[in-house]
């Protein structure tokens, strides 16, 4: 098994016919995802990659039975595409839009209170259940079908780890970047529940950063409900007060923001953490080895 | 992003929000100008995008226009540290000139975007002038908070609940609900990230006045304000950092090592310094490159560390998603071919078309440090900044 996107996955691109949308939606259906739909407005009826393309979600949806999408849709209306998919009832959002201003994404979260859709990112490399479905960005090669999930707020260092835990042997049974946002659509916890109540995830590697608290509800999480190890690793350690280190969301604002916070609350919390990034790998072999 | 005082003070002021009578002067004649047009006692404050002036002398209240001129002309030209500065300090080129107050009461009123509930949250407390961590350490029963729903903004009731949490009566409820209405307005309308004012006082007169004022907003919603772009201040940012954006390089900040770093991706590029400092050395920078579909970025990051007299070793640390190993490869050949690079540089490629990435760099016959890992690269460049490696 695996969460949010599996072999049963029908998904949808939005903003399929750009240049960045074209690139991925390519590279997923060379991993084998099933790309049903695009939705570009003003190019409905037409065909880009083998794929049928759609005016709206609604109609394409009606179509092709699509139940998650993928956005690649630029900044300014990235909001306003979250906002037709979830009126579209889909279940699913996987959006990788980096740079949404803040109060979209507030009005959005509102929207989506009374809405059923579950939304992943933005600012995020997607979800990937290795050998089913590549609902994303991240590069696919890397990955191993197993029984380990990862969640991370961050891309490239997602890869890195997910490259050491496949070198060691140790599959995945799904990625899920929450992304590098301050108001991400899905969290931590979020991801926990789907991850502890999943048959065939044995052990959850967690990969945080500074800024918010997210990490701190993770450990409240992790002591309270949560079964299975997780192991964890905080980006951060050495940036400074008041910078903004890349991502959005990466911002020490207050105490709780530091990494050594937030390592505190996770190993508090029962969490095994890695000493540095490039131990995450060989933490995790340690953690699985003693179930 | 920041702007001054001043201009903060200016746009509460277009959202009716009342603040004290003065103006901003550039050198001391404007400034003695400013405090004759006044006529009373008068404060001069710096202009400058850190907090914590008044206690290192940034803001001086003075009786007469003489006065003025003296107490600007210590401030215009000179560099204020505080304990948000470096040890640089940030120059002031700016001061306001304003009527000093009559103060009964100090307040503290801030709009933010609370992460956790998603929602913009409101915070007043009657523990004003000072910092609000202070306020949440010592007595977090003085801050009182309310959320806004976005779909209905903020809400006379909402206000009237923090106007009694400050203790405020009669007629300054009502004010202050107006006020902070107007607050919230500016807030969204101007995509801030922070609305700040600290203290808002009550006059001996009994008037609600921004006696300081700090607005931030968000870097992402900049392109649908062009007014707020404008009132930007490069010379209060780091000089590395605006050569950095100037070159395309939008994540870069400045630590205070010798190792210059270049990453992909800002997790990743914050992991590499973590791990830096783990084998015993210290980053200049954090530089996420992002994704790119050119080489123009890798070779200005190259500048950047040529710009930098720190630098004594590079890490290259690429983990190809988005971003293609091949480019990257071609970026550094060309870094090699167009400069002189006078530091040794480690290498570690993974990820999207790695093969032909380092094709390239073995065919061009450039001079680098291999490394096989994210550990192995920061190990040897910290080795090759204290110069065991060559």
């Amino acid at each position: 098994m695996s969460i949010l996107v599996d072999k049963g996955t029908k998904l949808l691109v939005q903003g399929i016919t750009g240049s960045e949308g074209s690139f991925h939606t390519r590279r997923c259906i060379e991993y084998g995802t099933k790309v049903v739909a695009g939705v570009t407005p003003g190019k409905g009826g037409s065909n880009h990659l083998g794929v049928p393309v759609f005016n709206t979600i609604e109609k394409a949806m009606a179509e092709t039975g699509a139940n998650a999408s993928l956005m690649f849709v630029p900044p300014a209306f990235a909001a306003d595409g979250i906002l037709e998919a979830a009126d579209a009832g889909i279940p699913l959002v996987v959006c990788i839009t980096e740079g949404i201003p803040v109060l979209d994404m507030v009005r959005v979260h509102r929207y989506l209170k009374s809405k059923s859709t579950r939304l992943i990112g933005p600012n995020c490399p997607g979800v990937m259940s290795p050998g089913k479905c590549k609902a994303g960005i991240m590069v696919g090669e890397i990955h191993l079908p197993g029984s380990v999930g990862v969640i991370s707020r961050s891309g490239t260092l997602t890869y890195d780890v997910v490259s050491q835990l496949t070198s060691l042997g140790i599959g995945q049974s799904t990625c899920v970047g929450i992304g590098g946002d301050a108001l991400p659509g899905s969290t931590f916890v979020d991801i926990l529940k789907l991850f502890q109540a999943d048959q065939d995830t044995k052990a959850v590697v967690l990969i945080g950063e500074i800024g918010g608290t997210m990490e701190q509800e993770a450990a409240e999480f992790i002591s309270h409900k949560m079964t299975k190890p997780v192991v964890a690793f905080v980006a951060g350690s050495t940036a400074p007060p008041g910078k903004r280190m890349g991502h959005a969301g990466a911002i020490i604002t207050g105490s709780a923001g530091k990494a050594s916070e937030k390592i505190k609350a996770l190993s508090q919390a029962g969490a095994t953490i890695a000493p540095t990034p490039a131990e995450v790998g060989l933490t995790t072999k340690k953690v699985l080895g003693s179930l | 992003m920041k702007i001054h005082e001043y201009q903060a003070k200016a746009l509460l002021a277009q959202y009716g929000i009342a603040i004290p009578r003065g103006k901003v002067a550039s050198t001391p004649a404007e400034a003695t100008e400013i405090a004759t047009e006044i006529g009373n006692k008068v404060v001069i404050k710096a202009q400058v995008y850190a907090g914590g002036r008044g206690k290192v002398g940034g803001i001086k209240i003075v009786n007469s226009p003489a006065e003025a001129k003296k107490a600007a002309s210590q401030l215009i030209g000179t560099r204020l540290v505080t304990h948000q500065t470096g040890p640089e300090g940030v120059p002031v080129s700016k001061v306001l000139v304003e009527e000093a107050s009559n103060v009964a009461r100090e307040l503290y009123l801030s709009i933010l975007v609370d992460g956790t509930s998603r929602l913009p949250v409101m915070m007043a407390s009657e523990a004003g002038g000072m910092e609000i961590e202070e306020v949440a350490q010592s007595a977090p029963e003085k801050i009182f908070k309310s959320y806004i729903d976005p779909a209905i903004g903020f809400q006379p009731f909402q206000g009237r609940k923090l106007a009694y949490g400050m203790n405020l009566d009669g007629g300054q409820v009502g004010e202050a609900t107006r006020l902070m209405t107007n607050l919230y307005k500016l807030f969204i309308d101007k995509d801030c990230s922070l609305a700040e004012i600290n203290p808002l006082v009550v006059t001996a007169g009994e008037k609600l006045l921004a006696l300081d004022a700090k607005l931030n907003f968000d870097d992402n919603a900049l392109y649908r304000h062009k007014d707020i772009q404008e009132l930007q201040d490069k010379e209060q940012e780091e000089p590395l950092e605006i050569q950095a954006r100037d070159w395309g390089i939008n994540n870069y900040v400045k630590m205070d090592g010798d190792i210059g770093c270049m990453v992909n991706g800002a997790g990743l590029a914050m992991a590499v310094n973590d791990l830096i400092q783990y084998c015993g050395g210290r980053a200049a920078n954090f530089l996420d490159i992002g994704t790119l579909n050119n080489t123009d970025r890798v070779v200005n990051s190259f500048k950047m560390f040529i710009a930098d007299p720190r630098i004594k070793a590079v890490l290259v640390n690429i983990f190809g998603g988005m971003a293609r190993v091949d480019v990257i490869a071609k970026g550094i050949v060309e870094a090699y071919q167009q400069m002189n690079i006078p530091f040794p540089v480690v290498i570690r490629l993974a990820g999207t078309n790695l093969e032909e990435g380092q094709r390239i760099l073995a065919e061009s016959g450039i001079s680098f440090i291999r490394a096989k890992d994210f550990y192995d690269g920061a190990h040897k460049v910290v080795e090759a900044a204290k110069g065991a490696v060559k």
